[in-house]
């Protein structure tokens, strides 16, 4: 499948989900509605697309934007031995998006992950629960809101000298 | 001078030249700074040349703390713990830029130097330290060890 046909297939079979199309050094990006991300996903996982591994999924903060959370979705089909990188932005207020655990089990941790630094939640996620940071942290660390250079002892430290 | 206290000197020296030489130590390695420690641990820069060579994989067998590598506030906790459970006499290296001074991290996650937890004898900086630096910080603390008022189970307490 050459690249402008795969592109053609995938908005044929997911319609308005996909909001645009962009090139990042020659690999495809895809972006999506976010409220759609679950289902474009799902059709993206069966034939003939085919994209059976999550490679990796991670967040940005674009402190300024209108959609302020950018998730990025990497996937990768091992028969076809390609990759597919899909972005979808959510708001700053109540940042939310559909869960992937129950399509890939690996969502678990990344979304996990993505909770803990950024706090977008993810509905229908079994297990929402810091992954990195501790109990009793406070905010997340990753946002550009979070204070420059503040920690968060667990133990007492001794004074600066 | 009196002749009991003419003894105990030369018994301190003994027992600190004892001391120094038979250190037992527990890597506490979490990060890159390990490679270098095992380089200095082998054969080619040889750490059993200076009588540090036996690894104690139990914090209670053992009297040099060596901490290795970058500390995070997470991790914190369990290094305080680890330090609390040593038997007295023991010393304290900090091994790596982010150990001494939190290195390159300056964020939420890094500790800024783990004399923050616990007394840390002897600093090595470097990213990592060359095994050449690591031998030289054993060697200021043996020379520290040497020189310091040893404690001893029936030593006078003033």
């Amino acid at each position: 499948m050459g690249q402008e046909t795969l592109i053609e297939a995938i908005r044929k079979t997911l319609g308005p989900a996909v909001e645009g199309v962009a090139d990042s050094f020659g690999d495809t990006v895809l972006i999506l509605r976010a409220d759609a991300v679950r289902p474009a996903l799902a059709a993206l996982r069966e034939p003939p697309f085919d994209y059976a591994v999550l490679l990796d999924l991670t967040c940005v903060d674009f402190a300024a934007a209108e959609g302020r959370f950018e998730l990025v979705y990497h996937l990768y089909s091992m028969a076809r031995n390609v990759r597919l990188r899909l972005k979808a932005s959510v708001p700053s207020a109540d940042p939310a998006v559909a869960s992937l655990v129950g399509l890939w089990k690996n969502a678990e941790w990344l979304e996990r992950e993505v909770f803990d630094m950024f706090g977008v939640r993810f509905d229908g996620h079994p297990y929402l629960r810091r992954l990195l940071t501790y109990e009793g942290f406070e905010g997340h660390p990753l946002r550009k809101s979070y204070p420059w250079r503040l920690e968060q002892p667990r133990i007492p430290l001794k004074d600066e000298a | 001078m009196s002749g009991f206290d003419f003894l105990s000197t030369r018994f301190e020296t003994a027992l600190g030249w004892g001391r120094k030489f038979s250190l037992f130590h527990y890597p506490f390695i979490t990060a890159c700074c390990g490679m270098e420690y095992m380089s200095t641990a082998c054969a080619h820069f040889d750490i059993d040349r200076f009588g540090a060579g036996l690894t104690r994989f139990s914090p209670r067998q053992a009297d040099l703390l060596l901490v290795v590598g970058t500390v995070t506030h997470k991790l914190a906790p369990v290094l305080r713990t680890v330090y609390d459970q040593m038997l007295e006499p023991k010393w304290v290296i900090a091994f790596g830029a982010c150990t001494v001074s939190g290195g390159i991290y300056q964020n939420y996650a890094v500790v800024q130097g783990i004399d923050k937890i616990i007394p840390v004898d002897i600093y090595i900086p470097g990213c990592p330290p060359r095994p050449e630096m690591v031998l030289d910080g054993l060697l200021k603390l043996q020379d520290r060890i040497q020189h310091q008022k040893q404690d001893w189970r029936w030593a006078r307490k003033p």
